[in-house]
């Protein structure tokens, strides 16, 4: 049965940032809040993706690629032109990830379920072979270091809260926009695009807006990263990292606003974990995804707040369909 | 004094899939505030024939005039923006939705602001209020809070044609408004669907096997019988046409 | 550019487009059949290729054993994916997705096992001794090796299409692409018909992993590259068309193998140029027929 995403609580966001705020003051090591950084980045990498796929029910195997674009417009400015062109260069970067969405959404929403999924792979692939091929250029498989936020945004606690306090507005809007009227014709189309088509409205003109949206906010993450790690890498173009966002939206449960964010805080802190000890990961994350897509495909969000709703003993639906002839 | 034009004029209409004529040279007037029905076998081409109308299908040849305009070539959304609205056999509906929303979304459409990204859906009050005065002409009101997927099958198509109302269709296809349900159902859904009519001033073309429905609604019969107009005429004159009565009544009223 | 080193790399494009060819078709019919997309249809191909020079460059196994090995071995691991795993999310609502992510937690899973068992090395393995030589055609050399692939590729071809057409087996398999319903009705075993499709496209991404294995070299991580190639066949070929994946592959693998000689450097985005142009100008797949496809 199709679960409607709770629309954006406005407290749960609150509790979220002012959790998130505490970190650098409470007496955290540097690498500890390096890691909420990386939860909140992710967060929005996974928020947006969700707008896609859980939302409007559009699978991108493709997202990487705007993640990429997002890092390297900050990355490859700071390394041509010097530090003070971070800011520009992250902006350069997700203007350049909406206008190639634009002009890739009008190929690739032409064709709908599986072969979507694979052509946005596709493409992505095609921005990760030429990042890593165009040596001269992007440093390919090296990637770039030394990328260090220009002037007050050096240090690392101004930093974070830059990217805490754009992470909280970028979510803010993505939740609005999840229970407006764009939101809910969104979900629409997910459930039933033949009936959308019947309200007079155009299905393909709304998937490829939210796709374009998705996209901005992902190089949006993406740039933001270029920061927090003070370096950038080809694997942000590579089909593993749209697999590890589909993965930490799925952990978390796509059904729900806040799924994927709480995804990504588990998926980080896992990976901080156990990454220290095995060099399987993937067989731990394929293990991850395998169970939670037969065994628990509301995710962990999706069955707290199943769990929730049955507790007060609420009424339970009233009758079964039956299939005209 | 000018005649009335028909609302609706089918012209020589022809459809085949492959070999098979589903569609066969169609041609009649709807006009305007007529309740009609077309009836026929399974397999005669009813769904066929609104699937075309309403821009599904593209007809092999053949013209739909719908207030003069032709439909044929047109695409869904345009043919839903000049008037014509539909509700489906099985009910299509948004089934993750709370019912209000479904209707709201609806009403949104129409007023075109699906694009609206900052504000929530309850902040759109003239949208809301449409949907709630629709809900409320269609007995569904209360169950304005539930979930789509939690209404019992006939109210699921009670919703089903509150979406296309919302829409300020002229014209209203429904198709098998009552199939599924049991007889007092069926009365109720009749009563309804012709205060519905009244109410917000519709045509009506609508598909029934349920003979009640037919002559208790009907001013209108139209008869097809595999993708041919076998005959129309008003509902008494239907009953004593010896070839609707072997062709198909037959079956069920002799 | 002479004649002899035309007709060189038209053969090497043809030996690539083989393989392609022998993939996306496994591809093509599990999703004719079951509407499935096996993403992980890969990783399949690069268990065959270990499981082969397991057999092969370790155990000393003559190179066909190790060939009929890496399929049978390719083919029971799929049987065991889709009738444990698959099998359980037929029908789900929005049963796409989950299909793409379940086959994806395969490759991870599969990559991994691999890594664990084999390690991280390239592997190789020798081309059977027979047709390690060269044939040589009016003073153009041509490798005999590249020259069995082909016959072998085309003779599974003619097998293939010999078998949906003329056996009780293919003809079920070609009803149930067209109607599940239908044919439980009339008393076939449709879950298990699925299943025996899903081990066949399987074992044939497995030999043709063990095939391809002594041209190039067997490395974890190799599924992904194949199933983005075979995808760009199937997405020119037009979905579930068998001759259509076949003249895509074909366009694929010469366009490939010209221009690893001219444009080394940039060669591997030739595939996606043409699928790129396909997708502006023919959506529904080059070969396929044109349809009206809906708004």
């Amino acid at each position: 049965m199709p679960s409607k995403p709770k629309t954006a609580n406005t407290w749960y966001l609150l509790i979220f940032l002012v959790l998130f705020s505490l970190v650098p003051v409470l007496k955290t090591t540097n690498y500890q809040m390096l890691l909420a950084a990386h939860v909140l980045v992710w967060g929005l990498f996974a928020v947006s993706f969700n707008m896609l796929f859980g939302v409007t029910g559009m699978l991108s195997f493709g997202q990487a690629l705007y993640y990429g674009m997002g890092a390297y417009g900050a990355g490859l400015c700071v390394k041509y032109l010097g530090q003070a062109w971070f800011f520009p260069g992250m902006a350069l970067g997700i203007v350049l990830a909406a206008v190639t969405a634009w002009l890739l959404g009008h190929l690739i929403i032409r064709v709908s379920g599986v072969f979507f999924t694979m052509l946005t792979l596709a493409f992505g692939q095609l921005g990760w072979q030429v990042m890593f091929k165009w040596y001269s250029f992007t440093g390919g498989d090296d990637g770039v270091q030394n990328i260090i936020p220009p002037g007050l945004f050096s240090n690392k606690v101004i930093y974070y809260y830059l990217v805490l306090a754009l992470v909280g507005a970028s979510i803010w809007f993505l939740g609005r926009l999840s229970a407006s009227p764009m939101g809910l014709i969104l979900r629409c189309v997910r459930q039933n695009p033949e009936r959308v088509r019947f309200l007079g409205r155009r299905v393909r003109r709304n998937q490829q807006r939210i796709y374009i949206i998705s996209s901005l906010f992902t190089a949006l993450a993406g740039g933001l990263m270029s920061g927090v790690d003070y370096s950038i890498h080809t694997d942000m173009f590579y089909w593993t990292t749209s697999g590890h966002v589909i993965l930490m939206s799925i952990l978390g449960g796509i059904g729900q606003f806040f799924g994927p964010l709480v995804g990504a805080a588990v998926i980080v802190t896992i990976e901080d974990v156990v990454g220290a000890f095995t060099e399987y990961w993937s067989l731990i994350i394929g293990t991850v995804m395998l169970v939670m897509v037969l065994g628990l495909p509301r995710g962990l969000m999706g069955e707290i707040s199943q769990l929730w709703t049955r507790l007060p003993g609420r009424q339970q639906a009233l009758t079964t369909r039956e299939e005209g002839n | 004094m000018e005649p009335i034009a028909p609302i609706l004029e089918l012209k020589g209409l022809s459809k085949a899939f492959g070999g098979l004529k589903v569609t066969d040279d169609v041609s009649f007037k709807v006009m305007p505030r007529e309740i009609s029905v077309v009836i026929g076998p399974n397999g005669a081409g009813k769904t066929t024939l609104f699937n075309q109308i309403t821009g599904h299908l593209r007809p092999d040849s053949g013209r739909i005039l719908f207030k003069g305009q032709d439909l044929v070539g047109r695409t869904t959304q345009q043919i839903v923006a000049l008037g014509v609205g539909r509700a489906f056999q099985v009910a299509s509906l948004f089934l993750g939705e709370t019912v209000l929303d479904n209707i709201r979304v609806a009403c949104l459409s129409k007023l075109d602001q699906t694009r609206k990204p900052l504000r929530p859906v309850s902040d759109f009050k003239r949208a809301t209020k449409r949907a709630m005065e629709i809900l409320d002409s269609l007995g569904l009101a209360r169950y304005a809070a539930r979930q789509a997927h939690e209404l019992a099958h006939g109210d699921q198509k009670l919703l089903d044609i509150g979406i296309a109302l919302a829409l300020e269709p002229v014209l209203l296809l429904l198709d098998e408004p009552t199939s599924g349900m049991s007889p007092e159902e069926r009365h109720l859904t009749r009563e309804l669907v012709r205060k519905l009519w009244k109410d917000f001033n519709l045509t009506l073309i609508f598909i029934e096997h349920d003979m009640d429905t037919v002559f208790g609604l009907a001013q209108s019969v139209r008869v097809l019988q595999s993708g041919r107009l076998l005959a129309e005429g008003p509902p008494e004159e239907i009953r004593k046409n010896q070839d609707v009565i072997t062709a198909y009544l037959g079956e069920e009223v002799a | 550019m002479d004649f002899s080193f035309i007709v060189v790399q038209l053969i090497s494009g043809l030996t690539m487009a083989t393989f392609l060819f022998l993939i996306a078709s496994g591809l093509t019919l599990i999703f004719g059949v079951g509407k499935v997309f096996n993403f992980a249809h890969g990783s399949f191909f690069m268990i065959g290729a270990y499981v082969g020079y397991q057999f092969s460059s370790v155990w000393g196994q003559n190179f066909w054993l190790s060939l009929l090995c890496g399929g049978l071995f390719a083919g029971l691991l799929g049987m065991v994916a889709e009738f444990f795993f698959l099998r359980r999310i037929y029908g789900r609502a929005d049963e796409g997705g989950f299909q793409i992510l379940l086959t994806y937690s395969f490759i991870l899973i599969l990559d991994d096992l691999v890594k664990l068992v084999w390690g991280t090395e390239y592997k190789s393995l020798a081309k059977p001794p027979a047709l390690s030589g060269a044939i040589s055609m009016g003073g153009i050399v041509v490798p005999t090796y590249n020259v069995a692939v082909i016959a072998i590729g085309l003779a599974v071809v003619v097998a293939a299409w010999w078998l949906l057409n003329n056996t009780r087996g293919g003809r079920i398999a070609r009803a149930s692409a067209l109607d599940r319903e239908m044919l439980s009705v009339l008393g076939v075993n449709v879950p298990m018909t699925m299943t025996l499709v899903f081990g066949i496209a399987t074992a044939l991404a497995g030999m043709t992993g063990v095939l391809a294995a002594p041209l190039r070299s067997v490395t974890p991580g190799a599924g992904i590259e194949v199933i983005i190639d075979s995808l760009i066949v199937v997405v020119l070929g037009g979905l579930g068309n068998f001759w259509g994946a076949w003249l895509a592959a074909l366009l694929i693998g010469e366009v490939n193998s010209f221009a690893i000689v001219l444009v080394p450097k940039w060669a591997t985005l030739f595939s996606y140029l043409v699928m790129a142009l396909t997708l502006i100008f023919k959506p529904e797949g080059l070969f396929a027929p044109r349809k009206v496809r809906r708004v």
